[in-house]
């Protein structure tokens, strides 16, 4: 009987670290874990007995909830803590926060944090693995891979390689971005960025993508349009000379879409910013997966939190 | 040293012999449905419903059951197989289950898969048909039809090979890997 593939890394932190295997054995174990969320009783007993921490200092319904269900699917107890009533308001840094949840003995912890790099700080503190779910400008891995099984159910090829997709928006303040960069092109993917030049990293070529600042010939051919929130609270002044200004460019709208593929595939990570990024019609109309990938989110934290538990995992505590 | 025990004949005549146990067990097939242990338990499933279709003219519901998620050697070290999902279409409460499965060694896949199954409704009951049942039980588990009893040591290997799982002939071998 085939066995499973033991991931290649220990936490979850980014998919820069991820090879294709560990991608694919990921997204495969998802497909199956997708089933139970459709089951009357939609629990398995798998992580009886283990803790998963939520520790969440930046807001979110999705993420967050989807781990919560995620662990609970699976059996195991669930704690979240949310940065507004956690010990950090009383001036407690993260790494003593960390080292003092640590001593409960929780088997995952999963972390939000508006700093690059905390998940990977928390790493060097902590023995259980860690889940990065958004740390700053950087990384969303879980994000990333229920991206790529959403796209993987419904693309036309039978691969990845060679798909094309276009992503529009505030390329330099999405973590979104960034991991599923770096797991498309692990994957053989060609990537696209559009957006304005004030949010354009200058250095995003290095990543291997394309750069677009036109978004009716950025889609054009594309398999896949990945839409970005514009993030209201990391902005400046001098990013956006106004919201208006930005919809009139960079909103896909239905007329902006006859520019693209009748088979193309939109996506978009949440929340929405209704009309701003993404007109409603395209948002709710029949391209559009964004409610799939949020049933998707569920199965591909399933799958992570079973494969790091042991599901494959070769040194377990 | 491998010697067959069973060759395609002999597993032809040991799935025909099964469905009518069962259905003499159940009078008839109205009430059953059967459900296999992947992998090569849904294959013997398959064929079981083919034969009872042969016989009673009945289309039997058949689901496939991954127990992998109800292991209990989770995280034991041991790489489990890969997981496959789990598909029953159809609602197992008050039905007489066909449970199947290739070999029975240990019983704890089977304590496995009855509370995968508990987890989909309360059937009437849950019958176990295996293939193969080699001893060495570490539950108190015993099959309801059996293709044939091989008794085994447990360095011993049993290994069914089934045409429809790639493995080219059907064929029941034993492996000896202390010789």
């Amino acid at each position: 009987m085939t066995e499973t593939m033991p991931l290649s890394v220990k936490h979850i932190l980014g998919t820069r670290d991820m090879s294709r295997e560990d991608i694919t054995t990921i997204l495969d174990a998802a497909d199956s874990f997708k089933e139970i969320s459709t089951r009357q009783i939609k629990k398995v007993p798998t992580l009886r007995g283990r803790t998963v921490i939520n520790l969440f200092f930046e807001p979110s319904t999705r993420t967050r909830t989807s781990f919560e269900i995620a662990g609970k699917r699976l059996s195991a107890d669930v704690i979240n803590i949310s940065g507004s009533t956690s010990s950090a308001v009383k001036g407690e840094n993260l790494i003593d926060s960390a080292r003092n949840l640590e001593a409960m003995n929780p088997d995952i912890l999963v972390i939000r944090h508006a700093s690059a790099g905390a998940a990977n700080l928390l790493t060097q503190f902590v023995d259980c693995p860690v889940i990065n779910a958004g740390d700053g400008s950087h990384e969303h891995p879980t994000q990333a891979l229920l991206d790529l099984l959403t796209i993987r159910e419904h693309m036309r090829k039978e691969s990845f390689e060679g798909l094309k997709v276009a992503i529009i928006g505030d390329i330099m303040h999405s973590r979104v971005v960034r991991s599923n960069i770096f797991a498309m092109k692990t994957l053989g993917m060609e990537v696209t960025v559009v957006g304005p030049p004030t949010l354009m990293p200058v250095e995003i070529s290095h990543l291997g993508v394309k750069v677009e600042y036109d978004l009716e010939k950025a889609i054009r051919d594309v398999d896949v349009i990945m839409v970005l929130r514009i993030q209201l609270e990391r902005q400046n002044q001098y990013n956006l000379a106004s919201l208006r200004e930005y919809s009139n460019l960079f909103c896909l709208t239905t007329e902006t879409l006859k520019n693209a593929r009748d088979d193309v595939l939109i996506i978009h990570p949440g929340p929405v910013n209704r009309g701003i990024e993404i007109a409603l019609d395209v948002m709710e109309g029949e391209h559009s997966l964004i409610l799939n990938q949020v049933t998707n989110g569920v199965a591909v934290r399933m799958a992570l939190l079973y494969l790091l538990l042991g599901g494959g995992h070769e040194d377990l505590n | 040293m491998n010697s067959v025990v069973l060759n395609s004949n002999d597993i032809s005549r040991a799935i025909t012999r099964i469905a009518h146990e069962i259905l003499e067990k159940n009078q008839g097939a109205e009430n059953l449905v059967l459900v296999g242990i992947r992998t090569r338990g849904v294959t013997l499933s398959k064929r079981l419903q083919e034969k009872i279709k042969a016989i009673e003219n009945v289309q039997v519901d058949l689901g496939m059951l991954d127990i992998t998620l109800y292991r209990d050697d989770l995280g034991s070290g041991k790489n489990p197989p890969q997981l496959k999902a789990t598909e029953i279409a159809f609602s197992i409460e008050g039905k007489d289950v066909i449970l199947c499965d290739d070999v029975l060694f240990t019983g704890r896949t089977i304590r496995a898969a009855f509370d995968a199954l508990m987890d989909f409704g309360r059937p009437a009951s849950i019958q176990l048909a295996v293939l193969i049942d080699r001893g060495h039980r570490e539950l108190p588990i015993r099959p309801d039809y059996v293709g044939k009893n091989i008794p085994t040591s447990k360095a011993m290997r049993v290994k069914v090979k089934l045409k429809e799982d790639d493995d080219g002939e059907d064929q029941v071998i034993v492996i000896d890997q202390t010789s």
